[in-house]
């Protein structure tokens, strides 16, 4: 685990986020499995980079993920079946060099059991600059936060439509990079059509804040990232992805995607 | 016996962050947190309004049989040389203690304007309660089982659809209890506004360990009083020198270890040897709470096996977790072998066929037999056994056939 990404440095996320978006541009963060399609997955991180992702997001497979849907649990499982675990999705993290900022995606039970330390400074070694813990609010954040702040790994924290509006400013407060807007209220996957509350979140965030504001969670094609990037800065698009593969795809299908998703964010 | 912990403070509410010493919390997708708080709020209000628990108190009383009695074992005490009492939980409406807490959170949640439950299961028991509870209330109810659990119980299967609920499998991991948890939660997490997520253990996100705590109270309660009765004061205060129960999630123990926390009782929970969190001591965060969780190197959710699909879960409540750590309470493992064992043997002395999940009480109490020598055992008989003997009687015809259809 020694190459570290030479174009930027780790812990900034946010300044490479807002440099891009204050430059014009809409922010799209495509999500790969550590470790599915098993051999071919580490590919997928500079082939998106090279079609145009400004970070991408890279899925530590847990057991039991309560906030996907079945295409990511699928991924997740047939990861898992092949051996995957997170010393060794780092491992091979550290390999690539994708030139834009990654960030690790797990639940929380994979970073306390590893202990907070050591997780943080894994993820740095690996050369991954965020962490987002889908199933570790803002009332359970800050142990694993502050740890996270002194490694320059920035906790990324997610808003959803049930939130109060009270909650939203405390919420951006805490969030370091950008802040993850749920697009509708329940679990990873696609829909038809985009929500009406993902347009909607996208506005409450951004009459709350100058961070970055992402959308993510039901975001599943070029048409629909187009539309939340009318008001949102950008897309985390997911299941999308990965259900290309799983239906037979080859990564390069996947990649080719991904570079629909840029045109399409680039015609807003 | 070595000194116990005995003050008012044990087993008291949990802190402002739902915590019982460092277990417990509320670590949910963000999205489920406004409704964690919206219930914490609700049951604290509801909790305290005389109103809502003497409807509640009714409810246990006319519908569920409450109380239930206390029961002495005489041939049981004869054949094991120790008093044997049981808290016969079996006896409640639907055959288990599981509807002391739904008819608590079906009523909380009418109060709050819900319109459907939605559930996990294990053995069935809790879905069964939860299903009842829905007819009476008036209320659509969903529940969640693993596919595996659908054919160990295939019967409580059909209960639940002849009391009007929809039967969801759970096709994912271990296709158990955890899958059933998994799947319950997701469907919560999108169908927050309208439903009530009816959680079957002392386990979830804050205020659940504490509220189903609190629901469960009443078999501790009523059986402090029963005991004292029974017992009379001559003998150590009309207070059992043990009691013991069962360890799935965590619910029938909390509710008769709550009656005597604050008293010189021994608490024993018996866990399956191959489910055991709490004996294997490694603290972690799954649906919603830190607490103990059988896991592997990396933080992976592990498989837990028994022979009883409702003690089948890797995890336990946190305030377990909290009482093994402080020694109020041990937890020890059974095997399932000695399970059946004890299954056949209250059977044959009693005339009383207990669930398999209890039996694991009295598998300990076989096993502990020296060291119960004289004393006073209660144990809770947490459910009946009609929903196991099909299953009993084909490990116990070594009928492969039936066995691997109800494992696999
Ligand atoms: C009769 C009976 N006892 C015990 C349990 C285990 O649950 P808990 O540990 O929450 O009491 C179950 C669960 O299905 C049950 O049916």
């Amino acid at each position: 685990m020694t190459v570290t990404p030479t174009t930027w440095k780790p812990g900034t996320l946010e300044a490479s986020l807002r440099a891009k978006r204050d430059a014009g541009q809409k922010l799209l963060l495509p999500y790969v499995t550590g470790g599915y399609p098993i051999n071919d997955w580490p590919r997928l991180i500079e082939g998106f980079a090279s079609v145009g992702a400004d970070a991408i997001e890279i899925g530590i497979p847990f057991s039991d993920p309560v906030m996907d849907g079945p295409t990511i649990q699928e991924a997740s499982s047939l990861a898992l079946g092949e051996g995957s675990n997170p010393a060794a999705v780092l491992a091979e993290v550290a390999k690539t060099d994708p030139g834009i900022p990654l960030i690790a995606m797990t639940y929380y039970n994979i970073c306390f059991h590893m202990g907070h330390e050591r997780f943080a400074s894994s993820l740095k070694e690996a050369g991954i600059s965020a962490a987002i813990l889908p199933d570790l609010p803002l009332e359970e954040v800050e142990e694993w936060a502050a740890v996270a702040d002194e490694h320059e790994i920035e906790t990324v924290l997610l808003a959803a439509p049930t939130a109060p509006d009270e909650r939203l400013p405390r919420i951006v407060s805490r969030s370091r990079g950008f802040v993850y807007g749920v697009g509708l209220v329940g679990i990873t996957g696609e829909r038809a059509e985009l929500a009406s509350s993902a347009l909607e979140m996208a506005r409450r965030l951004k009459d709350t804040t100058d961070l970055p504001v992402v959308i993510g969670i039901g975001v599943s094609s070029p048409e629909q990232a187009a539309e939340v990037a009318e008001v949102a800065d950008g897309v985390v698009v997911a299941s999308a992805i990965i259900r290309k593969m799983l239906e037979g795809g080859t990564p390069e299908d996947a990649i080719s995607f991904v570079g629909e998703l840029r045109a399409a964010l680039d015609g807003v | 016996m070595t000194a116990i912990d005995a003050s008012p403070s044990v087993m008291g509410d949990p802190d402002e962050n739902g915590r019982f010493g460092r277990f417990g919390g509320r670590y949910v997708p963000e999205t489920l947190v406004p409704a964690c708080a919206e219930l914490e709020d609700a049951f604290r209000e509801a909790w305290s309004d005389p109103e809502f628990i003497k409807e509640f108190h009714d409810l246990l009383r006319d519908y569920a049989g409450r109380p239930s009695p206390v029961t002495e074992c005489h041939n049981l005490s004869a054949e094991l040389g120790f008093r044997v009492l049981l808290k016969r939980e079996d006896l409640n409406h639907t055959g288990s203690h599981k509807i002391n807490n739904v008819l608590g959170q079906a009523l909380l949640a009418k109060r709050m304007g819900k319109t459907r439950l939605v559930a996990e299961t294990g053995a069935g028991q809790h879905g069964v309660a939860t299903a009842t509870a829905a007819a009476l209330l008036g209320m659509e109810c969903i529940v969640f089982m693993g596919e595996v659990d659908m054919k160990r119980q295939a019967l409580n299967v059909f209960r639940m659809r002849l009391l009007g609920s929809e039967v969801r499998a759970a096709m994912s991991g271990s296709r158990t209890l955890k899958d059933a948890v998994n799947e319950a939660m997701r469907y919560w997490v999108a169908a927050v506004e309208s439903t009530y997520y009816c959680l079957g253990s002392v386990m979830g996100p804050h205020p659940y360990p504490w509220m189903v705590r609190e629901f469960h109270r009443v078999i501790g309660n009523e059986a402090r009083e029963q005991c004292a009765e029974l017992l009379g004061p001559d003998s150590n205060g009309g207070v059992p020198d043990v009691v013991v129960a069962c360890v799935g999630g965590g619910s029938n123990a909390i509710g008769i270890f709550s009656g005597f926390a604050d008293t010189n009782a021994e608490l024993v929970g018996a866990e399956p040897s191959l489910g055991a969190a709490v004996g294997r001591q490694v603290p972690g965060v799954v649906h919603g709470s830190m607490s103990y969780l059988m896991q592997d190197e990396f933080g992976q959710v592990q498989e837990a096996h028994s022979v009883s699909a409702g003690l089948d879960y890797p995890g336990v409540g946190p305030e377990h977790a909290h009482l093994a750590e402080i020694g109020r309470a041990r937890y020890e493992p059974v095997t399932d072998s000695e399970v059946i064992e004890a299954f056949q043997l209250m059977s044959r002395t009693e005339g009383i066929i207990p669930a398999l999940e209890p039996a694991h009480g009295l598998a300990w109490m076989v096993k502990a037999k020296d060291e119960l020598a004289g004393k006073t055992v209660l144990l809770n008989m947490s459910g009946r056994g009609d929903k196991d003997v099909a299953q009993v009687q084909a490990i116990l015809d070594g009928d492969v056939e039936a066995l691997e259809m109800m494992r696999s």
